[in-house]
């Protein structure tokens, strides 16, 4: 087993690795290819009509002059060591670990995005939570008595939930209950502050978003539920004598949840690099409006930065996911 | 009508209402499964009795309806989405108790304590994900009230009954971790915990390697003398029959067409039908060359029983009644030995003379 964590998280800095070079690539070095110069890169980031010495100078600070490889490499250096930024006047140390400083509005890439976690986190964390609990009790009562009008009215919402857009849907919600009645408030408060004031503030945002996925996973888990009540094992459990809900919880939710777990764990390690739209739609400065800011002023480390994070996540959680599941499944060994 | 009762165990058209004799007794037993295509018989009309300590053996082809029994005396059709699919009617007696119009809650509690069952692939009948001891506890557990040690601890005993080695260490296995006998021992250790005074076995060495399939019987048949319970074994395997079974019922299209002491019937069978199983059955005695005589036809479709006596389109002797007979009129059972009854419109030379001059041989 620890092992096996080992050679899998070892396996997991390659995977980084070789994310952040492509991501690299195609940010730094595909412009290149189709013409782009070092200057016009650099001319991007001193504003309107800048000198010649200018355009030179900040090409030279931000090592844009330099081979690709050699940048990468010093991307690559100032996550595991720092690095030290020639901002003009004076020269500022970074510590480790560095993603570099925004090109745009020059502060450090590190302590936004691990400000901006929070943010995320409580809007992942708790959505995911509540569309796991939804999702799964509308599942199993909907696999329970298929066809009933539980089963049709909840299969038509979740239907609905996967359609709607959160542009619709996240917009409704701050519309009613932010503004036409304002139960839940407007800016985020830190769970360390205020846990009653965080968790309020958050609530429309989580339903919105729990909404999208809980459709999904009612889905899932009503298929799975389906298919495994049929299995021999069940009608074991029932020859047993087992109360039937033992049956249904213990033996046939057991076996149905442990697919819907990898799921779970998939969907959540993706959410934690950024909820882009949502957050967006409820003005939450987390990781996804980073990463929203990086792409429309093309800030190179902002993107770097969020795309590593996000990376850095899926991997995490499949690692995770992967060890929860041999938990689950004895049948399952890491080798 | 109550003195009919009394002789229950071979009576064909028993009474009703009233509580039987007899163990186990079912009467009259139907079990319909309506469908977009019609109503499945999948039982239709169904009667007979078991004692203590004997084995009734259910024999037929795949939708005969044998598994459908088995499942309806254990009330498990009632159970799941499909449950309220079911009409059930008739009478199950078990021990004094009518189970088809008991409350299901009733039913739940002599699952697994006064009736037990065994099924057919030991693999899919057991949940992957918890150990076969947990497994076998919660089977004690339900019925009893004792703490965990006091149930792993007769876990261990059933393990150690069942013939496996090393039952203490084995008690923390998973069921993939078992061979396919031992899985199988494990179902029954799990199915005797409770000490059942029915054992119903659905098949249970159809899964399993040849050579452990006589294991399994063997284990089954001690097990029974040591508790004295009655065991209904259903099995298409006439060989599994003649092993174990004190008396065996033949069923074809949801109804018995015999019935009687297993010796009679292997003996003296009285149906075409049974005849054409016999003749089915690979046998070491038998000269290589000769081939197996198999059943013709297909099994009939259970939504659109044929009429009279549904086997008629695959019997060979249905023209030697006179008259349409075989196909208007349903044959009920009648006694054709001591204990031994038989549905068939066949008049009783009819049927000597072909048993003893066209079959007999054969075989």
């Amino acid at each position: 087993m620890i092992s096996y964590i080992l050679r899998r998280t070892f396996a997991a800095v390659i995977l980084l690795l070789v994310v952040s070079a492509v991501t690299f690539a195609i940010f730094f070095l595909l412009p290149r290819l189709v013409g782009q110069t070092a200057d016009q890169l650099a001319q991007q980031y001193i504003g309107k009509s800048p000198s010649k010495a200018d355009i030179a100078a900040v090409k030279h600070n931000l090592g844009l002059d330099q081979p690709v490889y050699v940048q990468y490499w010093h991307f690559i250096k100032g996550i595991v060591a720092g690095a030290d930024y020639n901002l003009g006047p004076t020269t500022v140390h970074c510590d480790a670990p560095c993603f570099g400083y925004s090109f745009k509005d020059h502060v450090a890439v590190w302590p936004q995005l691990t400000s901006r976690l929070p943010v995320t986190l409580s809007l992942a964390v708790g959505a995911a939570v509540m569309w796991l609990v939804s999702g799964v009790v509308v599942g199993v009562i909907s696999a329970l008595k298929p066809r009933s009008v539980f089963d049709r009215t909840f299969m038509g919402v979740a239907l609905a939930g996967v359609s709607l857009p959160m542009f619709f849907t996240g917009s409704l919600a701050i519309l009613l209950f932010t503004y036409q009645w304002p139960i839940f408030g407007r800016t985020y408060v830190p769970f360390t502050d205020n846990p009653a004031q965080w968790a309020n503030t958050l609530f429309p945002a989580w339903c919105s978003l729990a909404l999208l996925y809980s459709a999904i996973y009612a889905r899932l888990t009503r298929s799975g539920m389906l298919e495994t009540m049929n299995e021999d094992f069940i009608r074991t459990a029932r020859a047993k004598g087992l109360p039937e809900r033992n049956v249904v919880v213990r033996h046939g939710l057991r076996a149905a949840l442990t697919p819907i777990i990898t799921v779970f764990g998939m969907d959540l390690g993706l959410l934690l690099g950024g909820a882009v739209i949502t957050e967006s739609v409820f003005s939450l400065h987390g990781i996804g409006e980073y990463a929203v800011q990086g792409i429309t002023d093309n800030d190179l480390p902002k993107i770097l930065g969020v795309t590593l994070l996000a990376a850095f996540f899926v991997v995490i959680a499949n690692l995770v996911v992967d060890v929860l599941y041999a938990a689950a499944d004895p049948r399952v060994r890491l080798s | 009508m109550t003195e009919l009762s009394q002789t229950g165990a071979a009576v064909g058209e028993p009474t009703t209402g009233a509580a039987p004799d007899a163990f186990l007794e079912v009467r009259d037993l139907k079990v319909h499964f309506p469908t977009d295509d019609g109503v499945v018989k999948s039982v239709d009309g169904l009667s007979f009795s078991l004692e203590k300590g004997r084995t009734l053996a259910i024999v037929g082809e795949s939708g005969s309806g044998k598994s459908v029994t088995s499942q309806a005396i254990m009330g498990l059709h009632r159970l799941g989405t499909r449950g309220k699919n079911v009409r059930m009617s008739g009478e199950i007696w078990l021990d004094g108790k009518e189970l088809v119009s008991a409350a299901p809650d009733e039913v739940r509690k002599l699952r697994g304590r006064e009736m037990a069952m065994i099924f057919q692939d030991p693999l899919s009948a057991m949940h992957p994900y918890y150990k076969v001891g947990d497994q076998i506890v919660e089977a004690y557990r339900v019925h009893h009230k004792v703490g965990r040690k006091e149930a792993r601890k007769r876990a261990v005993e059933m393990l150690d009954r069942v013939g496996i080695p090393e039952p203490a260490k084995r008690v923390d296995s998973y069921p993939h971790e078992f061979s396919g006998g031992m899985r199988q021992r494990a179902m029954i250790a799990m199915a005797l915990v409770n000490n059942p005074e029915l054992l119903i076995a659905d098949e249970p060495t159809t899964a399993l390697d040849v050579t452990v399939q006589a294991q399994i019987l063997d284990l089954i048949r001690d097990l029974q003398k040591e508790f004295g319970s009655a065991v209904i074994m259903i099995t298409h395997d006439l060989g599994v029959v003649a092993e174990i079974a004190d008396e065996v019922l033949v069923m074809y299209g949801g109804r018995c067409v015999e019935r009687g002491p297993a010796a009679e019937v292997f003996e003296t069978p009285q149906h075409p039908y049974t005849w054409g199983l016999l003749g089915s059955m690979p046998r070491i005695d038998r000269e290589t060359s000769e081939r197996l005589i198999p059943v013709k036809g297909q099994p009939p479709s259970l939504i659109n029983v044929p009429s009279g006596c549904a086997f008629h389109p695959r019997c060979p002797y249905a023209d030697i009644p006179k008259g349409n007979v075989t196909r208007t009129v349903r044959p009920e059972l009648e006694q054709v030995g001591t204990g031994h009854w038989s549905a068939c419109h066949l008049s009783a030379e009819d049927r000597t003379r072909i048993w003893t001059e066209e079959i007999a041989p054969k075989l």
